[in-house]
């Protein structure tokens, strides 16, 4: 190459590794949970990725006060309740306590005759006030007359328990000592409501942050009492801390390893910093790379990151060997284009991915590798020396050829353990696939049990069927939940379902309020038709004066709004049930099946049709659970899809440039064989397959494929120091990979350890079976 | 004749000394239930109830009507904590107590169940009763101040709350029966509105 040509080289890439270094520099860095909500296809999928992102649910964070005994508990829970309600931080803080009990109540019963579902012309006529009169006499009689002896006076047909009625089986947590507790008592619990929306990482941490702190600072806490927190921004908080962690470590773990082993292999410092920059300039054109196509860089990205530097320094390594002067240049650059092409056939599958996180990882590999090898190819060969002196491996070199050539005996080995590696995928047919999504999520076992625990005490975990639909705004979104309470109401009186719940229970529609307003006669009117109802009963009309005025009250007063709520719990169910969006208001009302247990199917598609039939042709039916294995479902079939589809492209590109069906199965043999024992050994070890193993797998195969490509590209190489020197490289080369790759293994992350040890696992064996099965029998260790 | 008569008149004088110092010393025999009728005799007679059934009249006035309101139904027992109590009119309904928890079922309704622990009132109140037909008077004396008037065949127990967020609500509970049955329960509640159950036992079968 001519010096005009090498410095123009070495200038656009220097530009190159400028212009990347800026666009990282504007990058903005997310480690949220984000990568891990699919794109969901189907309008009831989207459903649960709307409730994550925007629901209340993303706002929530429950709280457990551990330790100590109850009285203490209850009023350390009091006092951060206090704290919490004043930082301005919460929309709402919930605890059990009486005075949001209080407010509940004066609200439900200010309110009455605007919320209560019986209101009607016919309740105000003389008959429908002398029966709901008699009644709520009758039941005065009766256990809970105590209770309503009070409301009676300005209550007498009963209005306040009627529509208190509607909330009866909700799970409420228990109390104790006048605060929430777990059900076992050994546990104070809260409810808090971020202001901040849930996908904003930094105002949740600063809301986790202001909790801990505001309790550590409770006055007199004893040092035993402790809190533990959840929910989905607390995870959130968590993951990002987790992931920002753990990319640090793994990043400088792999580096390390792969420095020492550079270190150990050339002992020149030289080559070893020479040898990383395919790998660096790879790392930064993959992070500018998606930066640029995503808008933002994932923290686990760069996670996966490391395993780059495992494949790309390959690059180096098998470029020295050519330098040194080893191999026939024309035949070497064939090989690695043909693998680099393999390897992105694998990852570009990752492309199409339906999480954001994968195909940002594809983005990430392909550009990175493809980088890398051009660097590797021009950069590289216009920086080193024209005759590189490399260490002398041949001794190693030599021990290594006469163990690979006794390890082509050893070719019944591979067979006989794919055999065995399809007789247990065989068996474990049955129980392979974890359907559970909550596996893909970055948050730890005990941190998912602790969360299930607070769900359990908080009464929140029987969210199982809703009926959904969107409205343009809050009124008819309202109306609608109205006229599906109406149907509802019908299937509980059927027994078809136990109960369900709905935003207007607490805020009726303004056009329902206006209509319950009307219903109220003029006050004149109303006393005559007292008056009359009252005959025959045990009770005069002067005793109920304050009945007359409450009505007359609420036929002129303003209509309830959404702000009316506030300081009620009643607030949290209006937020939580009706979710207003950028462009429309979701309603969820959530169906509560009979015998009150989630395992008694509720038959979704009867309760839609009998929805649909009354002309609300609009609400769906789901079931979360249903719903979340279905999507699991979809992702595997679409990951199985792309990875038969990635194979099948690396097979083609094989059989395209070697031209010989028997060379293509040499090559890919090995590869299927490790694909199958690295399946076997992940279940053998008790772990259920997900789709990030069946990702690994396909990275098994993509990088795998070089190893075979090389040694096949040894076996038939003339020279014997030649093949001797290729396979000291793909020895280093393989411990590289499965190197970076066992780090990642390592991680606390489910996501980069389920990858990690698959590839690591997968590409030993692909190494060890390519080392067995191609090289041909009569090919002898002496020249 | 005098004398004789003296005489005549001395011999019963006499017989009437002895017959009362006889009857001054036999006197707390004979009238040993009502001199000693306590409360811890009362505990133990109750606490030999081991079951029981019986029916009731309620009868509540109530500041608001013109007349009381009555419902009438049955009661059971069985030592130490099932007590139920199903009313029949004017609505049906029946209050379980199991233990801690206790149950209305009412027709139509959701059936609610609550622990007594969350709800100390209900549980206060309740324990007057169970801890009366049980002879549970450490549990009784842990919550009311206990006086005991009348005999064996007509006793009164008057029990006053003590705790302040219950005598808030009931200034007296007062429970009347002879010998190891309640007769009547009479709820006097602060706001002077009151009610009164009647029962009749209803014997075994």
């Amino acid at each position: 190459m001519k010096t005009k040509g090498k410095r123009l080289i070495l200038a656009l890439w220097l530009a190159t590794l400028l212009a990347c270094g800026i666009i990282i520099a504007r990058t903005s860095f997310v480690s949220d949970l984000s990568a891990f909500m699919p794109k969901a296809p189907s309008s009831r999928q989207q459903v649960l990725i709307d409730q994550f992102h925007d629901g209340i649910i993303a706002r929530l964070i429950m709280i457990g006060i551990e330790g100590g005994d109850a009285t203490e508990r209850a009023r350390l829970s009091l006092e951060l309740g206090t704290r919490l309600r004043t930082s301005g931080l919460f929309v709402g803080v919930q605890n059990g306590d009486v005075a949001t009990e209080q407010r509940d109540h004066a609200y439900f019963f200010d309110n009455r005759y605007l919320l209560s579902p019986d209101i009607s012309p016919e309740l105000f006529t003389v008959a429908g006030l002398h029966n709901a009169i008699g009644d709520s006499i009758d039941a005065l009689s009766g256990n809970v007359g105590l209770i309503l002896k009070k409301l009676f006076p300005r209550d007498p047909t009963g209005e306040t328990l009627q529509l208190l009625e509607q909330f009866a089986g909700n799970n409420q947590p228990r109390n104790l000592n006048g605060v929430w507790a777990s059900r076992n008592g050994t546990r104070a619990v809260l409810l808090a409501y971020t202001r901040a929306p849930g996908t904003d990482t930094e105002a949740q941490a600063h809301a986790v942050d202001f909790i801990r702190q505001t309790f550590d600072k409770l006055p007199d806490r004893q040092s035993s009492i402790h809190i533990a927190m959840s929910g989905t921004g607390v995870f959130s908080v968590k993951s990002r801390n987790t992931i920002e962690g753990q990319v640090t470590k793994l990043a400088t773990a792999s580096l390390a390893l792969v420095i020492c082993l550079l270190l150990l292999v050339y002992r020149s410092p030289r080559l070893l910093l020479l040898g990383l920059l395919p790998v660096l300039s790879g790392a930064l054109a993959g992070v500018a790379a998606v930066s640029l196509i995503f808008g933002q860089v994932h923290g686990l990205t760069l996670g996966f990151g490391t395993t780059l530097i495992g494949e790309a320094v390959d690059y180096s390594i098998y470029f020295y060997l050519q330098r040194a002067g080893h191999l026939d240049p024309n035949h070497f650059w064939r090989t690695l284009w043909l693998g680099v092409s393999t390897s992105m056939a694998g990852f570009a599958t990752l492309l199409f991915s339906g999480f954001p996180g994968l195909s940002q990882l594809g983005v990430y590999s392909l550009t990175g590798l493809i980088s890398a090898a051009i660097v590797t190819r021009f950069v590289l060969s216009a920086l080193l020396p024209r005759q590189l002196n490399l260490r002398d491996l041949s001794r190693a070199g030599w021990v290594l050829d006469t163990l690979l050539c006794h390890a082509a005996r050893l070719r019944w080995v591979p067979v006989m353990l794919t055999l065995g590696a399809c007789s247990v995928i065989l068996a474990h047919s049955e129980k392979m696939w974890n359907r559970n999504l909550a596996t893909l999520s970055p948050i730890s076992k005990e941190d998912q049990e602790c969360d299930l625990q607070l769900r359990n005490d908080l009464g929140s975990s029987d969210l199982r069927f809703m009926v959904v639909f969107t409205a343009t705004n809050e009124e008819p979104a309202l109306q609608g939940a109205e006229q599906v309470g109406t149907i509802l109401r019908r299937l509980v009186r059927d027994k078809e379902i136990a109960g369900f719940n709905s935003p207007a229970f607490a805020l009726p529609s303004l056009a329902l309020q206006r209509a319950h307003q009307q219903d109220i006669p003029p006050a004149e009117e109303m006393r005559q038709r007292l008056q009359q109802a009252l005959h025959g009963l045990p009770v005069t009309i002067d005793k109920l004066q304050g009945f007359l005025t409450d009505l007359q009250t609420t036929r002129t007063r303003p209509l309830l709004q959404r702000a009316d709520l506030d300081g009620t719990s009643a607030a949290l169910l209006v937020d939580s049930l009706l979710i207003k969006r950028p462009a429309d208001t979701l309603v969820l009302m959530p169906l509560r099946p009979l015998n009150g247990s989630a395992d008694t199917p509720l038959d979704i598609n009867h309760v839609e049709s009998v929805l649909q039939s009354a002309r609300l042709a609009h609400p769906i039916v789901i079931d979360l659970l249903e719903e979340s294995t279905r999507l699991f479902e979809n992702y595997r079939q679409e990951i199985l899809l792309q990875s038969g589809f990635g194979c099948f492209i690396i097979c083609a590109l094989l059989l395209g440039t070697l031209k010989s069906v028997s060379r293509t199965l040499r090559v890919v043999t090995p590869l299927f064989c490790a694909v199958v024992c690295d399946t076997a050994a992940i279940l053998l070890s008790g772990t259920q397959l997900t789709i990030l193993h069946l990702v690994g797998l396909l990275l098994v195969v993509a990088i795998g494929s070089n190893y075979a490509l090389f040694f096949e590209g040894a076996e038939r190489s003339q020279s014997a120091a030649e093949r001797r020197q290729m396979q000291v490289s793909l020895v280093v080369a393989t411990l590289t990979t499965v190197g970076s790759f066992g780090v990642l293994g390592r991680s606390s992350l489910p996501v980069l350890s389920a990858i990690g040890n698959t590839v690591s696992l997968g590409a030993l064996f692909s190494f060890i079976f390519s080392a067995i099965l191609t090289r041909g029998k009569n090919k002898m260790a002496m020249p | 004749m005098i004398s004789g008569s003296l005489q005549t008149v001395k011999i019963p004088e006499r017989i009437r000394t002895v017959f009362l110092v006889w009857l001054a010393w036999m006197l707390p025999f004979f009238s040993a239930h009502a001199e000693n009728w306590n409360l811890p005799q009362l505990m133990q007679m109750m606490a030999q109830n081991k079951a029981g059934k019986a029916s009731f009249v309620e009868k509540k006035y109530i500041g608001a009507l013109d007349q009381p309101i009555l419902s009438t139904g049955n009661l059971s027992f069985m030592t130490p904590d099932k007590l139920e109590k199903h009313t029949l009119t004017p609505k049906p309904e029946s209050l379980i107590l199991n233990g801690d928890q206790l149950t209305l079922d009412r027709p139509g309704k959701q059936s609610m169940t609550v622990s007594l622990e969350e709800y100390p009132e209900v549980a206060t109140f309740i324990e007057s009763i169970r801890g009366t037909l049980a002879g549970d008077r450490t549990a009784l004396e842990k919550l009311y101040a206990l006086k005991l008037t009348g005999q064996v065949e007509n006793w009164q127990l008057v029990l006053t709350p003590k705790q302040e967020r219950m005598s808030s609500i009931f200034s007296s509970i007062r429970i009347s029966g002879s010998q190891a049955k309640v007769n009547s329960i009479e709820l006097n509640q602060r706001d002077g509105d009151h009610s009164e159950m009647i029962i009749t036992q209803i014997p075994d079968s």
